[in-house]
């Protein structure tokens, strides 16, 4: 009796848990209704009155901001596919939920056990990479494989009891955001945009120089972990609409058009946010003009823009500034600033060395 | 940080004399069962000038490893400032110069924004105040960078590259400067300039660590000359060891290059 009784009472609970702890951001959203349904009015966009359309634009919209931002930190080490593993185990989280909801009728979102298992696998890529000293591509390859090899097998078990189409998870699909996964999102989001926001300075050091960092006391395995766990909430929040076939793409297309033009670390974050934000909203709007996927029309665009960049990013480099500054000698009596700091250290210079 | 001079000789005066800035004690360390370093006992007093030499595959970058703590010696004990070296976490005392002349990362990223790093350690998660910026600018104009603040690094040659990376660990007010031979693949001009900089830092009271396989550089440069392959061959002056025969032992009979490179 109890045993039938227990997931239900569960999914119920969850449910409610969750909602009330979404309430703010549901709030949130029903701003950002009111908003764009103005909007439409006032502009007299039609597609801006549907509520699928709402939800979708803001999600769009913050993905256009997350990814990049994580993005930047990955492509600038030369990871690039991590982002592709993760959404590939991440479609196993996907599987793994729709799996509990058909046995035991868990009744959560599948984004949720996506997050899990993303995160799991993320920590098990680092953890490997900590151990062998390096990132390695094959690592990479045989996580993403296993993921995806995990999710096929478990909806295929699951194929009787479930009718639920995987379509929406491989390609993504704009017009099924609910309002539940777009307030999950908008709570990812916050923790990503803050994450970064505050580690901002380690994140670049250990990024530009690994070695280094962890030479100036930054503990450099703690922000790798920082970093991918990030990156697994940021597939996750992405493949709503993207899918996890081309999630990757909002990671690493713009950052890499952002570098062609960017010559600043600071620019190219901005650059690269503008560009996937471009992407997103031409990518939408073409999409439903012509009545295709939101996602790879959006992968599209932004490759076309990327395309842009690097010949913009050519023309710059060929017409813009040729001159070379001249070098200036090296200068080391004059210091004000710096001097007060050493004077301390000459004086007991003498005595020092004569060991 | 004006305060940390201070705090340096507070310590000093409690302790009586000044701890070592580097010190190995019967430092052994090997990545497999067959040690890259055995034996190693040395220190590096504040303000010295320390060179060390040895043939490719002497243990030199192991024992460079080892002396910052990025490595955990097997048996013996590495100590910096007085503190385990695996445990040291003060990293604005330290300013590491590697090899990045021929490193090829394609981030946008200025020279500005490469020295800016050296205030990390000081600002940790905030910002970097108007009294930062003004070390990093320092730093820059010190190095005769200023004119490149704003270019991409990975426009600049490769001394200039170092450079900036030499501004780096000053703007992070670094006392220890630890250099793993950082000429390589940099033009022959440049590297005249190069060692006059750490020349001149170290006047000011900067010690300075060498790694290094160039010969000539480090008996024109150096006070001191560490020969290692393996074990230390040689610890003493530089003038002495360019005398003494340490050179072919460690390096074995064919090496007679003193003053050329390999």
């Amino acid at each position: 009796m109890t045993g039938v009784l227990a997931p239900v009472l569960l999914q119920s609970q969850s449910n409610e848990t969750l909602d009330t702890l979404l309430g703010p951001m549901y709030w949130l959203l029903e701003q950002w209704a009111g908003l764009l349904g103005w909007v439409a009015r006032e502009a007299g966009i039609g597609m801006l009155s549907y509520g699928f359309m709402q939800r979708g634009i803001l999600v769009g919209l913050c993905i256009g901001v997350m990814a990049p931002l994580i993005g930047t930190f990955l492509v600038h080490r030369q990871l690039a596919l991590i982002g592709d593993a993760l959404a590939h185990t991440a479609f196993a989280g996907v599987a793994v939920g729709l799996f509990l909801n058909a046995v035991i009728d868990l009744g959560v979102t599948p984004y949720l056990t996506a997050v899990v298992v993303a995160m799991i696998a993320a920590l098990f890529i680092e953890l490997i990479s900590e151990v062998t000293d390096a990132y390695n591509d094959v690592s990479m390859a045989i996580v993403l494989s296993t993921g995806f090899a995990l999710g096929t097998t478990l909806i295929t078990i699951n194929a009787g009891g479930m009718t639920v189409s995987v379509e929406q998870y491989l390609f993504g699909n704009l017009s099924t955001v609910t309002s539940q996964s777009a307030a999950i999102l908008l709570v990812l989001f916050g923790i990503i945009v803050g994450m970064v926001a505050l580690t901002r300075n380690q994140l670049l050091y250990v990024t530009f120089d690994e070695t280094a960092a962890r030479v100036s006391g930054i503990p450099v395995n703690w922000y790798n972990r920082i970093m991918v766990m990030l990156t697994a909430l940021v597939v996750v929040g992405a493949m709503q609409i993207m899918g996890v076939i081309l999630v990757a793409a909002m990671l690493v297309v713009p950052v890499a058009g952002a570098s062609q033009v960017a010559r600043s670390f600071n620019e190219s974050l901005l650059v690269s946010i503008v560009l996937a934000e471009l992407s997103v909203l031409l990518g939408i709007a073409i999409s439903y003009q012509i009545g295709a996927t939101a996602g790879g029309v959006i992968v599209l665009c932004g490759v076309g823009i990327y395309t842009v960049a690097v010949a913009f990013g050519k023309l710059k480099t060929k017409y813009g500034d040729q001159e070379v500054p001249e070098m200036g000698s090296i200068d080391v009596t004059d210091d004000d600033t710096t001097a007060t700091v050493w004077t301390d250290e000459a004086d007991g210079r003498d005595a020092a060395t004569d060991d | 940080m004006s305060s940390q001079p201070s705090a340096t000789a507070d310590e000093t005066a409690v302790s009586g004399a000044r701890e070592p800035v580097i010190e190995l004690r019967d430092v052994a360390f090997g990545y497999t069962a067959t040690p890259v370093v055995e034996d190693v006992s040395l220190s590096v007093q504040n303000g010295e000038y320390v060179a060390v030499v040895g043939p490719n595959g002497s243990g030199k970058s192991t024992l460079m490893q080892l002396m910052l703590g990025l490595l955990e010696p097997d048996t013996g004990a590495a100590r910096l400032f007085g503190e385990p070296a695996h445990s040291f976490d003060d990293g604005g005392r330290l300013g590491y110069v590697a090899q990045h002349a021929s490193a090829s990362k394609e981030m946008p990223i200025t020279v500005r924004e490469v020295v800016k790093m050296g205030r990390f350690p000081h600002v940790g998660f905030g910002r970097l105040s108007s009294r930062d910026w003004a070390i990093v600018d320092d730093a820059l104009d010190t190095v005769g960078m200023s004119a490149f603040a704003g270019r991409r690094i990975t426009q600049l040659s490769g001394g200039q590259r170092q450079r900036a990376f030499i501004a780096r660990a000053l703007a992070s007010e670094a006392e220890l400067l630890v250099l793993d031979e950082p000429t390589v693949g940099v033009d022959v001009e440049s590297v005249q300039a190069f060692y006059g900089l750490l020349e001149s830092l170290n006047e000011r009271g900067i010690t300075v660590l060498l790694i290094e396989h160039d010969l000539g550089a480090v008996t024109d440069n150096a006070d001191r000359v560490v020969c290692l392959n393996r074990e230390v061959y040689f610890d003493g002056p530089t003038a002495e060891f360019v005398e003494s025969d340490a050179l072919a032992h460690a390096f074995g009979t064919a090496a007679n290059f003193l003053g050329g490179s390999e």
